[in-house]
């Protein structure tokens, strides 16, 4: 418990570095006052025929984030179908059946990495390095950019522009993640992670007579970028669970740093970019508050005994429900690596969350069911919890009887359109699309456990793909025609259903003159407009799921005593 | 909206050579200059240190029960991965009561890793608890006296990274390679 408590403040501690200095860091990256590796992005640029100082319209940046998606989509698919044709296949691997190609590229290309598949068995190296682990650069990219182009939107006056997509995109994924990346990757290999082209190895122990074949690749790398980026999707099936990507505790810590540090940092560069530090403290309070109270649920949850284990008679539990969990990790840390994965929209997992606790699997799915603001994933949880904010300053307008106004922005119908519009698309895809699997016997049949668990498979896959988070109760079988469609179909309205709304918003914020801060302004960087804040995010997302949930892990907890 | 769609086309296949290839590769060889070992999966003449190997009999210590570890050789690497089954499952009940059963007949008293499956179903790894609670069965199976197994359990332990990170553990490949050079 001691050292756990150790584990938190190291943690707060390298966040606090990276809020600070990653936060200013990526104001100057997205200010183009950082030109390191300029000799790398001026020729992209003159490969691209854009002139950087050229500024798009929120309609042009929408138009070439889409364009270059669905590219990505495409050239994504092309790489997983053609890779039995392709190098760097030691294992001879044959071509990604269609509709798992089709799941896979668009959840890589949306940031998702929800995988219907084990990396191992299914996917080349070359397809690892080359069709996935490139989306887990520039889909983090595009999210960041995003997340910036709304806010210029604030902190600009009168201008039609919101910045660049192409300059905001190559920015992000040469300046910001490929260093931090290149450098995490050396830890994770100095660990124990392995790096290598080389094919698997066969292994005879001459003690036990035990053969194994043991599957190598070029894994410590694709690890960084994986956690860094919220991508989440692993090399292996087991994903951070796989002393291969994950070898020990302290690669377990800097996966968990890793993920949170650029959605942390980015309330930072939010409020330095708006003029306001405190600003960018009010949104990064709300996240802490709520990240609190699920981690300390959750690890108290996973330090309780198992239920099913203790009823086969082993009582005694003291180091908690270790079922599904890596013993160089323990039970705490795997809870706090699962709060972090699902409050970020990582997904990734260094144990089965599917046999998590009922209040542990509780508190990783309603982490995401939030909408994945507490920090969110890379520029996604910015600017999901600005959509947030614009709403609870509505509401606060509606009880003092004034027009709202935000950083000194009026908000006004169309903005508070816009705004309700982004937040409201995520419950809708998740509650319609389980409510259909739940009645179709394609969908009933995915379900691996028995009874309310087997629901709670259905309804995390629903809400990890529609949040783009990417985690799974893994016992669910994804693999078939009807969740590799309708899974792609939630991870594009996730993605993209909100993607444009915001950057409309980003528009029509931009153009607007700014209100001077009058007696009557409701201030947002008050403890007032923190508990507002969080009043929006839990009531919007606790009314929306409450039934959900309570068919799912709610009804397990109360289950005392019942096995399925 | 053609120039949009070259610029699309054009950006992709840059990231493709930048992250796509040169960052791996470059990691590649840095890591297999630096860290050879680690890079090549810390693999040695009996398995690696970081894969869970099943051993069967009393005169060995045991692992996580991870009962189809997976990487059999079959022509192709199994998959990973934890069996998924829930805190409320039936079949974990029944799965766990059989486990507890073959620990009793061993004369073990059972931790909840020795009848717990792991998240990777690789888990190289116990705690010392874990293999101090098989000294009954290890010590009367080799004849090594029970004192003699703890000082090699103590010798293994492995103490948290940075005296916090994670809870001791010991290897258990690295335990049974200690414990056939005691006999």
């Amino acid at each position: 418990m001691f050292h756990f408590a150790l584990t938190l403040v190291a943690l707060a501690a390298v966040l606090a570095v990276a809020w600070r200095y990653l936060g200013s860091y990526m104001a100057a990256v997205y200010g183009g006052r950082v030109k390191w590796l300029g000799f790398v992005e001026g020729p992209i640029y003159r490969l691209l025929g854009i002139d950087p100082e050229h500024e798009q319209t929120w309609q042009r940046y929408a138009g070439s984030l889409v364009v270059f998606s669905g590219i990505a989509i495409l050239l994504t698919y092309l790489l997983l179908r053609l890779q039995g044709s392709l190098p760097l296949n030691p294992q001879h691997l044959g071509a990604v059946p269609v509709a798992l190609s089709w799941n896979t590229a668009v959840s890589f290309v949306t940031n998702t990495n929800w995988q219907n598949y084990a990396g191992e068995s299914t996917m080349s190296y070359l397809s690892q390095m080359a069709a996935l682990q490139v989306q887990q650069f520039v889909s983090a990219a595009v999210g960041i950019a995003v997340a910036i182009a709304l806010v210029r939107g604030f902190s600009r006056r009168g201008q039609e522009t919101i910045g660049s997509f192409w300059v905001d995109t190559v920015r992000g994924t040469l300046y910001i993640l490929l260093p931090i990346a290149f450098l995490a990757g050396v830890v994770y290999v100095a660990q124990g992670a392995v790096q290598t082209l080389a094919g698997p190895v066969l292994i005879r122990d001459p003690l036990n007579g035990v053969t194994q074949l043991i599957p190598l690749g070029p894994v410590g790398f694709m690890e960084a970028i994986k956690q860094l980026g919220t991508n989440g999707g692993g090399f292996f099936n087991a994903n951070g669970a796989d002393p291969f990507e994950n070898p020990t505790a302290l690669t377990n810590l800097l996966s968990i740093s890793l993920l949170l540090c650029i959605p942390v940092a980015l309330t930072y560069t939010f409020g330095r970019m708006v003029g306001s530090r405190r600003q960018g403290v009010a949104l990064l309070a709300a996240m802490a508050v709520i990240f609190a109270v699920w981690t300390s649920v959750t690890a108290f949850s996973e330090s309780q005994p198992n239920p099913a284990v203790a009823a086969a008679g082993l009582t005694r539990q003291p180091t908690g429900n270790m079922e599904g969990k890596e013993v160089r990790f323990g039970a705490l840390n795997s809870a706090l690596y699962g709060v972090a994965s699902t409050q970020t929209s990582t997904g990734s997992v260094d144990a089965s969350g599917d046999s998590f606790n009922p209040m542990g699997g509780f508190g990783l799915l309603t982490g995401m069911m939030l909408g994945e603001v507490t920090p969110g994933g890379v520029g996604s949880g910015l600017y999901t919890i600005l959509l947030d904010a614009i709403v609870a300053v509505f509401v606060g307008g509606l009880m003092i009887g004034r027009t709202p106004e935000y950083l000194g922005k009026k908000i006004q119908a169309r903005e508070v359109k816009l705004a309700s519009l982004g937040v409201l698309v995520m419950p809708v895809t998740v509650l319609v699309l389980t409510g259909v699997a739940t009645v179709l016997p394609a969908g009933r049949a995915g379900a691996f456990n028995a009874g309310p668990h087997g629901f709670t498979e259905i309804l995390y896959a629903f809400t990890s793909q529609g949040n783009n988070n990417g985690s799974a109760f893994a016992g669910l079988n994804g693999n078939t025609a009807f969740y590799n469609i309708t899974g792609a179909i939630a991870m594009l309205l996730g993605r993209f259903g909100i993607i444009i709304p915001v950057l409309a918003l980003a528009g029509s914020l931009a153009a607007k003159q700014v209100v001077p801060a009058s007696a009557g302004t409701f201030r947002t960087d008050n403890l007032m407009f923190v508990i507002l804040l969080l009043g929006v995010i839990l009531i919007v997302g606790g009314l929306t799921f409450f039934p959900a949930v309570s068919l799912g892990p709610v009804v397990e907890q109360l289950s005392h005593g019942r096995f399925f | 909206m053609t120039t949009e769609l070259r610029r699309g086309f054009v950006l992709c296949l840059v990231a493709l050579a930048i992250f796509g290839l040169a960052y791996p590769l470059a990691g590649t060889g840095l890591a297999q200059l630096l860290f050879p070992t680690q890079a090549n999966g810390s693999i040695g003449k009996y398995g690696s240190t970081l894969i869970g190997q099943q051993w069967s009999g009393p005169k060995w210590f045991h692992g996580r029960p991870d009962s189809d570890n997976p990487l059999k050789a079959n022509g192709r690497p199994g998959t990973s991965g934890a069996a998924n089954l829930g805190p409320r499952s039936k079949v974990l009940v029944s799965e766990t009561s059989k486990l507890i059963r073959y620990w009793r007949r061993q004369g073990v008293t059972p931790t909840s890793d020795l009848v717990t499956t792991s998240g990777s179903g690789l888990d190289p790894d116990i705690t010392p608890s874990d293999a101090i609670a098989q000294i009954p069965m290890v010590s009367s199976a080799t004849g090594i006296a029970p004192q003699r197994l703890r000082q090699l359990i103590r010798a293994q332990t492995v103490e948290p990274e940075l005296g916090f990170l994670g809870p001791a553990y010991v290897d258990v490949l690295k335990l049974n390679l200690a414990l056939a050079r005691l006999r």
